[in-house]
């Protein structure tokens, strides 16, 4: 039979790769050069990025920081503890909304009032979803969804902290590097924290908690004890990104609370890679520019958008973390059968 | 302190799932260091009385006790904490951990901090120690491996490895020997000789007659939710009624 020859992709992984992993000690630069590089990548890259653009773009990485957060907090949240949590909005609402109060009420500095409205923010969304904790799956999910409307709509029928037209005038951040370096330490900070702690003592339960909570409660722990940790340590998250959104911004609103915080973290996450933790981060970086960049056609930024996404599920369902990780680890050649 | 009542006492046990009765009045009382062993046909409510006794199902009537005190209604973590955990019929460890890692959850509950008085120490090597103890070939770096490429004899194992890191006094086993080959389970007799020699009560639930008799000091049988009888093994099987329900009609 002619011409049926088919090929396969063959995959090897590299020799360094096998060398720097597992119980084997680094015994060379070029051993630890191949384990520091992508990280270091990552850290320097974002770190002298902002010398690289305009104020406009400035703040669209400012930005970008945020939605990293929050993609950082869906996916330790969905891949790490096995709750999907759609609640973003409410985690930005609620530290923008007390980071911002503080400061529009006591005059405080923002850097007094974004760290009290994070962990004010934290504690807030974490009581509020305590209830639904016993939910699971998609039940978890919608009710983390509707938090945020319930707060938009109280806030507007009491017209409270200033209603539909909040509080403008709140004081910013004393310059652009601040404002710049102070989310891009927090989400590299974030990044690392967040990485340590599912190896941890305490991730490996979470993980526990994700994988089979029958055996987690039958080895003696309470599942929602820990459940509520992971979702306080996700908000604490979400609560920076609002509080500092606030004082980016000079203002509070009910949009602290828009459907963006919810929804768009996920597709960053998705484009990024489920479970790598860094995949959504960078997804976050990538995404947020983009939709930046497809401003100008108007409202088909939505379909132009929604296409990169659905290309992505469909082709590279595994995100680009995964996909940088394998050209990084392996050789791939065609061979034929 | 030592008490001479029973160690886990159930009396008047009943739960219904909608119209079926899984469980319906059902007493036993164990005694510290009894292997007791629970058997019955499919169906028979079993597993129900283990869910019940552990504190995974409220019984909708009727009391457990523990070590004197009323855990009814308890939650599972709660009664895991007093020293009453159980194994699970499917196996589903913590998959993507390393067989290791599956048991620094246990040794992470309240009960075993206060056992080791908060000096918590290297759990790592606590957690492959026990493994060890358990069969688990160290050299062959099987405790390192991710739980979830496990064949299934080593699973059991991972499975009693939880409940032994927790420093159990009883331990509900659901069905412990299933689905292994006969010399998987000829290894595994023994550990569970020793865990009755090292103090821990044992229930088995079983449908593997000939090992069970091997171990089990008392058999109890159920069948459709009732207990039917409850003495030693050679008493129990010589019962009209446990031949009828257990092994079918006597043909004439």
């Amino acid at each position: 039979m002619e011409g049926t020859k088919t090929r396969r992709k063959k995959r090897l992984d590299r020799s360094i790769k096998v060398r720097t992993e597992g119980i084997y000690a680094l015994s060379s630069w070029s051993e630890i050069g191949y384990l520091m590089f992508p990280r270091a990548l990552l850290i320097v890259g974002l770190l002298i990025l902002p010398f690289f653009l305009d104020l406009y773009w400035q703040r669209v990485i400012c930005q970008a920081g945020i939605y990293a957060l929050l993609a950082l907090a869906f996916d330790f949240l969905a891949e790490f503890v096995g709750l999907v949590c759609l609640g973003g909005a409410l985690f930005v609402g609620a530290g923008g909304y007390i980071s911002g109060l503080l400061n529009s009420t006591f005059g405080w500095h923002p850097l007094i009032c974004i760290p009290m409205g994070t962990i004010g923010g934290a504690v807030f969304s974490t009581v509020v979803l305590i209830p639904a904790l016993r939910l699971r799956g998609i039940y978890f999910a919608i009710v983390s969804f509707m938090l945020p409307l319930f707060a938009v709509y109280i806030i507007i029928a009491l017209s409270i902290f200033g209603g539909t037209e909040g509080i403008s005038a709140l004081d910013t951040l004393p310059n652009t590097w601040v404002e710049i370096y102070l989310i891009l330490s927090v989400v590299l900070i974030a990044l690392f924290l967040v990485r340590r702690l599912v190896n941890e003592d305490m991730g490996l339960i979470l993980r526990g908690v994700k994988e089979n909570d029958q055996a987690v409660k039958a080895s003696g722990i309470s599942i929602t004890n820990y459940r509520i940790r992971a979702v306080f340590i996700a908000a604490l998250l979400g609560s920076f990104g609002g509080a500092y959104l606030s004082h980016l911004y000079g203002w509070l609103g009910i949009s602290l609370f828009s459907m963006d915080f919810s929804i768009l973290p996920i597709a960053a996450a998705v484009m990024g890679g489920l479970g790598s933790l860094a995949g959504p981060v960078l997804g976050a970086l990538i995404l947020t520019p983009l939709s930046e960049a497809l401003r100008g056609f108007g409202q088909l930024r939505v379909v132009v958008y929604s296409v990169i996404l659905i290309a992505f599920i469909v082709y590279k369902p595994e995100g680009i973390m995964s996909w940088l990780q394998r050209k990084y680890q392996q050789f791939e050649h065609w061979e034929e059968v | 302190m030592e008490n001479n009542g029973p160690f886990l006492s159930l009396k008047g046990v009943s739960k219904a799932f909608g119209g079926v009765q899984a469980v319906l009045d059902v007493s036993f009382d164990l005694y510290k260091g009894e292997i007791l062993g629970v058997i019955g046909p499919n169906g028979s409510g079993k597993t129900t009385l283990v869910n019940l006794t552990s504190g995974f199902i409220r019984p909708d009537r009727g009391t457990v006790s523990f070590k004197g005190k009323n855990i009814t209604g308890q939650p599972p973590h709660k009664i895991a904490n007093m020293g009453l955990t159980r194994t699970f019929q499917v196996m589903r460890p913590y998959h993507s951990l390393a067989a290791f890692k599956n048991l620094i959850v246990p040794l992470n509950s309240p009960r075993v901090k206060r056992t080791r008085g908060g000096r918590l120490g290297d759990l790592d090597a606590v957690a492959i120690d026990i493994l060890e103890d358990i069969g688990f070939e160290r050299d062959a770096r099987v405790p390192y491996k991710p739980a979830g490429s496990l064949p299934l004899g080593y699973l059991k194992r991972l499975e009693l490895g939880r409940c032994i890191a927790l420093q159990p006094e009883v331990v509900l086993c659901d069905e412990i020997f299933s689905g292994l080959s006969m010399s998987e389970i000829s290894s595994l007799l023994p550990l569970m000789e020793r865990l009755q020699m090292e103090g821990v009560t044992l229930v088995m639930v079983e449908h593997r007659l000939r090992e069970l008799f091997r171990l089990a000091d008392r058999v109890m049988v159920m069948n459709f939710g009732e207990k039917i009888a409850d003495g030693p093994p050679a008493e129990v099987m010589e019962d009209p009624e446990v031949r009828r329900a257990y092994m079918g009609r006597e043909t004439s």
